[in-house]
């Protein structure tokens, strides 16, 4: 398509996939990023196994630190607004103890492997009540990118042993992306709205999300 | 990677021997996957699974065909798989593009389960960038179909019927005029791998295209839908065809919110 100064560009397509154009594409120097990019994420891991993620439990029982946290409620506030929510209204040193922490990087952020962090880092850790320990707590600041996300809610969710699980995901979205039919300037906001499977039973304390909208990336997986 | 739903407590895989499974390529205009949500939601098709997949963008909202209160809260993600039994139809709708450098994987393990679970044939709705057309391609109808040899046999003979225009080869390298004719499907996302993987392992594939380019491509949609079911007869084409197809409610504000009153 040709612009307004004439240059003709390739429009991108919502279609979001044209690998045979990308392929053919990539110059030297997009391979070089690419690779460089690839090493990076890896050379985080030559400890440990494979994969760009690792979750590190920090608690200790009696047992092998590789026995599985049983767990009936999972609390996971993701971004950081819901992280600040929990810092602000949930956490306290005194109920709450850090039983682990994510450790992953990509091209927006990094985390580390420590647990004492401040508000304005990027992180991932867990809780544990300590009155009810199978009561566990995420909050996860940093940015899970979207090839990472599949692997994080495996590593953490494979080291869980389950007990009637029920788990609840807290997010934000920017106000502008909801597709509503007035214009969402008019709209009083901030307002909650919810998504739910059908094994959930409880009540629901607000509406649910309507149609069309949709929820993407880690909260989605 | 195909998990079926849990009904009534009938965990046992559904059976799609001699189904034709309809699937859409993410494509330019995203023509393939609209043109499945109007099948699924004009034929009211019951969804039967998913498919749990690394390959996919997440994504995750409530049900996109939704006609009444009751029925509008089940939860719909990325990659979803409805049937119809009485026309011996199988529906993947994909809702989100390929994480990059995924789509390989994604064809071959869709292509595995596409024999293990023996469906008949299979038919994938597409879409080509129309710019790309030559001279020959910019005259007359912007359908396109393509055929597996295994499905030629069976169907070939429909096709010249119908009167339809197969893909046409390109060259390999365009101004030498002496080189071989490839497959080109600029635009198509996986459309080509998935047609030449399915040409050597012998799966019976019809490839339905549509030169367009990105914009508002709902009617994109209608033509490719209708050009299926001159084929498929899905719905009853005697009358406006086009009427007859139940746009979903999940298509409302495609392009944006209503406009602040203020603004005037």
């Amino acid at each position: 398509m040709a612009t307004f100064f004439g240059e003709v560009v390739v429009a991108p397509s919502r279609a979001g996939l044209d690998e045979e154009e990308e392929a053919r594409e990539e110059t030297p120097e997009d391979r070089e990023i690419r690779r460089e990019i690839e090493k990076k994420r890896y050379r985080r891991h030559c400890s440990g196994g494979g994969g760009e993620i690792d979750v590190l439990w920090t608690w200790k029982s009696g047992g092998c630190a590789e026995e599985p946290l049983v767990c009936s409620r999972f609390i996971v506030a993701i971004g950081r607004n819901a992280a600040a929510f929990l810092s602000s209204f949930i956490l306290d040193s005194v109920c709450w103890e850090v039983v682990g922490v994510v450790k992953l990087w990509n091209e927006w952020c990094r985390t580390s492997s420590t647990t004492n962090v401040l508000p304005t880092d990027s992180f991932c850790l867990f809780y544990r009540l300590i009155s009810d320990p199978t009561v566990l707590l995420c909050q996860c600041s940093c940015y899970v990118a979207e090839d990472q996300q599949f692997q994080w809610l495996e590593k953490v969710f494979g080291s869980m042993q389950k007990k009637s699980l029920q788990v609840t995901i807290l997010s934000t979205c920017p106000v502008a992306d909801y597709k509503t039919q007035e214009s969402t300037l008019t709209l009083a906001s901030p307002f909650l709205k919810a998504l739910k499977t059908k094994e959930f039973q409880d009540q629901v304390c607000c509406p649910l999300l309507e149609q069309p909208n949709i929820v993407r990336d880690l909260p989605a997986a | 990677m195909f998990i079926p739903c849990d009904r009534g407590g009938d965990c046992a895989a559904p059976d799609f021997k001699g189904f034709t499974l309809l699937l859409p390529a993410v494509s330019v205009g995203n023509v393939g996957q609209l043109a499945i949500d109007l099948v699924i939601s004009t034929l009211d098709m019951t969804k039967v699974g998913y498919f749990y997949t690394d390959c996919l963008v997440p994504m995750v909202g409530n049900n996109p065909y939704a006609t009444a209160e009751e029925n509008s809260t089940e939860l719909s993600i990325n990659a979803e798989v409805y049937s119809l039994p009485s026309k011996k139809l199988v529906v993947l709708q994909i809702r989100s593009p390929f994480i990059k450098n995924k789509y390989r994987p994604f064809c071959e393990t869709l292509l595995s389960w596409v024999k293990s679970s023996n469906c008949a044939r299979v038919v994938l709705l597409s879409s080509s960038h129309a710019y790309q057309r030559d001279d020959e391609q910019l005259l007359g109808t912007p359908l396109r179909y393509l055929l597996t040899p295994d499905l030629e046999k069976a169907v070939g003979g429909r096709m010249q019927e119908l009167n339809w225009k197969e893909m046409e080869k390109v060259a390999a390298y365009p101004g030498i005029s002496d080189t071989d004719k490839v497959l080109h499907i600029p635009g198509g996302g996986i459309t080509k791998l998935l047609f030449t993987e399915s040409c050597s392992k012998g799966i019976q594939m019809a490839v339905l295209l549509k030169f367009c380019s990105e914009g508002d491509n709902i009617p994109d949609a209608f033509v490719l839908v209708n050009y299926l079911n001159e084929w498929l007869q899905l719905i009853r084409s005697e009358v406006n065809p086009s009427s007859q197809w139940k746009i979903p409610s999940s298509w409302r504000l495609l392009f944006g919110n209503g406009l602040p009153p203020a603004l005037f």
